[in-house]
């Protein structure tokens, strides 16, 4: 009776689970689907709280608890531009928990698993790891404690490449000869350690897409607890985080135009600078303020190109008040998102939403490319790569074949930029020397809040 | 674990997949941050399994590591689902008038020369 109600319980979270990430093809549905889920998940904890072999609640009670406050706090405090952030220290707890459960099941029993259990638990614990320490390397880079760019060495892939074949041969060793404890803790240590090698040389213009790999990660260890337990729930929630992530790195690549493995092994960033010397020549042309304003208060239509740089310089709402001096002038105004924008997939759709922007003014790359050549001014903010015109003119380019917002296609161009140096990629920029293109050097926020002035003067 | 009871799971993994699949690939692009944030908290479901490593006293390193996951699984479960329905909120199609706005419109409704186009 209780098994039933326990594994009733599984069946209609698994079922809510699957309703509530269905809700998120819409905006206007995602609320509702989400709280589907949150219900789906209260249910499996109450069923799993009757299970016969509990005998203590003292540990789970507590555990709860501090939990719960964690996640409380960090789900209200933190700020819509820490997003990468938390979701890379996520992803790290997820996957250690994975991990712990795998260690426990191991330890409690000796290590004499059957064959299929140990493959699985093999699977989960490697996963757990590695997910654990690659997933806080990423937090730490995206935090700025560590510095961002990739770090590489001579032999870097094929030590790598050995380390994770010895950890591999340690695995396979215990599935078909199980009980060596000391050589189980010897694959969890690698693991652990190759989390970290994995995304060491991994710069931060590629985070996107490692985001999305370690959250495919850690969903595929829960499916493997869920493999070792005999839970389906957890099998099925698992799989589907995974297969998010999974679809998610394959949409990252894509708007790169480059391979997964291209991504983990190339170090991009390192490498690319050989095309520095026959750049392109001329000189950036710096504009006045009152020019830009005036060009902008005058136009039918302008298009914002936000990226990493509006995150770190906190400029969405600055972005969203000068859409609306604008607006209020007549003038048309929509957002063109790149897909890799940002350091999160959907990164500058959350801030902009945090900002008060109307989702209806959120413009995917195939829909905003064709409008460029019918507008007056876009502005790029904080965005490099993902506006290079080499990516589509310059097939001996790194980025050669990367989809662009082309933005030189428009009849203005007006450039955001901290200072004079070249992007995240190392990469020189032909669209800074183009002559349709001027430059507004400075912080963001600063830069936007003095165009908002001069645009309600013009 | 069984033989059956393996092919079983390998089903369910395999449905589960699929139907993931056909899901996600219609979430769109602008909602891919809070996707990633519910996927998140949706595997936390991973508490039921570390539930029970922690409450059954199996022994003392089991309950220790028991009582971390359940500590990490919940701030995921927790922390997953405020921050989701945080972004959520965010997304609206018209903007929100928010009282500063709302004032702002008056202004410029005041002034003769309003050329407000919607």
């Amino acid at each position: 009776m209780q098994t039933y109600f326990i594994e009733l319980s599984y069946l209609l979270a698994s079922i809510l689970f699957i309703l509530g990430l269905k809700g998120l093809s819409h905006p206007e549905t995602a609320k509702r689907g989400m709280h589907l889920a949150e219900f789906g998940m209260l249910m499996a904890i109450i069923g799993t709280l009757m299970h016969h072999e509990i005998v203590s609640y003292t540990w789970i009670i507590t555990g709860l608890a501090i939990g719960s406050l964690i996640g409380l706090a960090m789900g209200v405090w933190v700020p819509m531009t820490a997003m990468p952030q938390r979701t890379a220290l996520s992803h790290a707890f997820g996957a250690f928990a994975a991990a712990l459960v795998g260690i426990s099941e191991f330890y409690r029993s000796g290590g004499h698993l059957e064959t299929i259990t140990m493959s699985a638990l093999g699977f989960e614990v490697m996963l757990g790891s590695l997910t654990t320490t690659g997933s806080l390397l990423a937090f730490a880079k995206l935090q700025g404690l560590v510095r961002g760019t990739p770090l590489t060495y001579r032999g870097q892939n094929i030590f790598n490449m050995a380390l994770l074949a010895l950890t591999i041969g340690i695995f396979i060793y215990l599935v078909v000869v199980p009980g060596s404890m000391p050589l189980f803790f010897t694959m969890v240590g690698l693991a652990f350690v190759f989390g970290l090698l994995l995304v060491l040389p991994i710069g931060a213009a590629d985070m996107p897409v490692v985001m999305s790999l370690l959250n495919s990660y850690a969903g595929l260890a829960s499916a493997a607890t869920g493999f070792v337990l005999s839970n389906n729930v957890l099998i099925i929630a698992g799989t589907l985080d995974g297969f998010s992530g999974f679809i998610l790195s394959i949409l990252m690549c894509r708007a790169m135009n480059r391979s997964i493995t291209n991504v983990l092994f190339g170090a991009f960033g390192s490498a690319a600078t050989a095309t520095g010397r026959d750049g392109p020549q001329g000189t950036m042309r710096e504009v006045s303020m009152e020019d830009i304003a005036t060009q902008m208060a005058y136009a039918k239509q302008v298009v914002f190109v936000p990226g990493y740089g509006m995150a770190t310089a906190q400029a969405q709402h600055t972005v969203r008040e000068l859409a609306q001096v604008l607006e209020k002038r007549g003038v048309t105004v929509k957002y063109g998102i790149h897909p890799v924008a940002g350091r999160m997939p959907g990164h500058m759709n959350v801030l902009l939403a945090e900002a008060n922007v109307p989702y209806s003014s959120l413009y995917e790359l195939e829909q905003i490319n064709p409008e460029f050549p019918s507008t007056d001014v876009a502005v790029v903010i904080g965005a490099n790569d993902v506006v290079n015109p080499d990516a589509r003119d310059n097939p001996s380019s790194p980025i050669a074949g990367m989809p662009i917002l082309e933005v030189d296609r428009a009849k203005s161009v007006v450039v955001l930029k901290r200072g004079q140096g070249k992007g995240f990629s190392g990469l020189e920029n032909p669209l800074f020397f183009k002559p349709v293109t001027g430059m507004l050097y400075g912080d963001a926020k600063d830069t936007l809040s003095r165009l908002v002035q001069a645009v309600q003067e013009a | 674990m069984s033989t059956e009871s393996l092919i079983t799971a390998l089903y369910v993994f395999v449905l589960a997949a699929f139907l993931g699949y056909q899901v996600i690939s219609r979430v769109p692009p602008l909602l891919h941050t809070p996707l990633m944030s519910a996927t998140n908290a949706i595997s936390g479901i991973s508490l039921v399994g570390s539930i029970v490593t922690a409450g059954a006293h199996y022994n003392m390193l089991s309950t220790i590591l028991g009582f971390t996951a359940v500590t990490c699984s919940t701030i995921n479960v927790v922390g997953g689902f405020v921050i989701t329905d945080r972004m959520l909120k965010m997304f609206k199609r018209k903007p929100a008038i928010s009282p500063k706005d709302k004032a702002a419109q008056l202004k410029s409704a005041d002034s003769a020369d309003s050329d407000h186009n919607k």
